[in-house]
């Protein structure tokens, strides 16, 4: 009897939810059979809105549902390794030359690009603005006289920090490992931007999530010249031969539509308002130089 | 603390004006872990019965075992069965990682054992002579075991309630097997935390203090109905 009645009764609640959830969502009936793209996003794409703005575009445009994971770009990888997603946007040249000549995707093409700054407190207690990354690397290190906030995540932003370093002349292991002043927070960019905030300390941030957080942080900019700050985005297509049942005819529709005149231009101009500067520039298939 | 009261601001303008992403997500979380309840709730109550009414060897353990797995850490659930459903794993022909099915899945699993848990510990809290004299009346064993689960009907329905406590508000397995995407495997709980992520704090607390509402709803709900 009463297993009867708690089981009308988790129906109920059952039915009742999927009226709510599912007619509320409007238009994207998860129950409707629909043509998927699942895209894993590298978090600062997504985090500024640039995703959000783009994918309703998109499905317009192709009658398909863009389901977009945000991640860092270390996740997004390893998504496309395991086959879980047909396309990825990210933003860490090396490990993307390499998960190409893996067989993993089918071509590396650059999309847009900006510059990671190293920001931090505006009374600088490490004395380190303007100089070149390289040479603030070395007097934080040094110097122990301010904090360093890392992403300690393996994503771009976190991968290109370690590049500074071992271009500075360090053993990332010994760095990491030297003392309470290099902080690993494991987040996000949003995330880690906040922490640093919080606690007075630097952190390298690509500059299209560091301008779409400014408003949350007490941090400026410290260190913004320099080649080794260049950061590319790309977008790469899961290989097929890798992953059969990948939806590689929507992917290159995907990597056609970025790199179309028209979305290059909205890209470029994306932000620009809000911020009063650019957050992206595009340069659709060609690699930026400097 | 403004903060907070901010928050609290935002939930009650969010839920007055009905906005539509939040009543979906909201819809959502409610959907998928009733759904998961259900299913946990069809397979743990008939299998408590027949695991209190039979004896057998290494009975104790078991129930030790499953009251162990209370404190299953989401995130290793979700790890489980992300490995096991995604593209690479045994069950990735299926497709479905990142669907909201999925998270049920692994939301059956992790709701489990403390339903099942705690079915029998209301089962065994039930006087044993009330069993004993269905039997002497003549009762089949099916008519004896409803005759039991009536008698603990109250602790039952705590336990079912548990059980979908803990799946609305968990987050990290809806995290990691749902992927968080906008307007198909997005919950309360992982809004929650990519609006933090985001520096959003205050549609994050919105959104805390709105799964609290749902709950407190729920529990009148069956509160209401178990009384009568």
């Amino acid at each position: 009897m009463n297993k009867k009645l708690i089981t009308v009764i988790l129906s109920g609640l059952v039915i009742a939810s999927l009226l709510i959830g599912f007619v509320g969502c409007g238009g994207t009936d998860p129950l409707a059979p629909q043509e998927r793209l699942l895209v894993a996003t590298t978090t600062s794409l997504y985090d500024t809105g640039l995703w959000g703005y783009l994918e309703p575009m998109f499905e317009e445009e192709y009658g398909v549902e863009v389901d977009v994971l945000s991640a860092g770009s270390g996740i997004a990888l390893e998504y496309g390794r395991r086959g879980d997603v047909d396309v990825i946007t990210v933003h860490d040249k090396p490990n993307e030359e390499k998960f190409i000549t893996e067989g993993y995707g089918v071509e590396r093409i650059p999309f847009a690009y900006n510059y990671f700054l190293i920001v931090g407190p505006a009374d600088d207690p490490a004395g380190i603005k303007d100089m070149s990354p390289q040479d603030a690397f070395r007097t934080l290190y040094e110097t122990e006289s301010g904090k360093f906030i890392s992403r300690g995540d393996d994503s771009g932003t976190h991968n290109k920090e370690k590049k500074i370093w071992a271009d500075a002349g360090y053993d990332y292991e010994a760095v990491r490992t030297s003392g309470a002043w290099y902080v690993e927070t494991g987040g996000g960019m949003g995330a880690t931007l906040l922490k640093a905030s919080e606690m007075g300390g630097y952190t390298l941030t690509d500059m299209g999530t560091f301008l779409s957080f400014k408003s949350d942080l007490e941090l400026v900019p410290i260190v913004q010249q320099g080649a080794i700050l260049l950061n590319v985005y790309s977008v790469i297509a899961i290989s097929p031969e890798s992953d059969p049942s990948t939806n590689i005819e929507m992917a290159n529709n995907l990597i056609a539509f970025l790199t179309s005149p028209e979305i290059q231009e909205l890209i470029g101009e994306y932000g620009v308002e809000e911020y009063g500067m650019q957050l992206f520039t595009p340069c659709a298939g060609v690699e930026p130089t400097s | 603390m403004t903060e907070l009261w901010d928050g609290l601001v935002t939930a009650l303008k969010l839920i007055i004006s009905l906005d539509p992403e939040v009543m979906a997500i909201a819809g959502r979380s409610l959907a998928i872990s009733a759904t998961s309840s259900t299913i946990a709730a069809l397979i743990c109550l008939p299998l408590a019965t027949v695991i209190h009414f039979n004896k057998f060897r290494g009975k104790r353990t078991l129930i030790n075992i499953i009251q162990t797995m209370f404190s299953l850490p989401t995130v290793a659930v979700g790890l489980f069965v992300f490995v096991l459903f995604s593209g690479a794993g045994p069950l990735g022909g299926l497709g479905i990682i990142f669907t909201p099915a999925v998270m049920v899945i692994g939301q059956v699993v992790l709701i489990s054992p403390i339903m099942l848990g705690l079915t029998i510990s209301a089962l065994s809290g039930v006087d044993k002579s009330i069993a004993d004299t269905a039997v002497s009346l003549g009762a089949s064993r099916l008519q004896m075991a409803v005759v039991t689960i009536r008698e603990a009907r109250f602790a039952v329905l705590a336990a079912l309630i548990m059980g979908f406590g803990r799946a609305i508000s968990e987050v990290g397995l809806s995290l990691m097997v749902g992927g968080n995407i906008r307007g198909y495997t997005r919950t309360i709980t992982t809004a929650i935390s990519l609006e933090t992520s985001k520096g959003d704090l205050e549609l994050a607390l919105a959104l805390g203090i709105i799964l609290i509402f749902i709950a407190l709803i729920i529990n009148i709900v069956l509160n209401r109905i178990q009384q009568r």
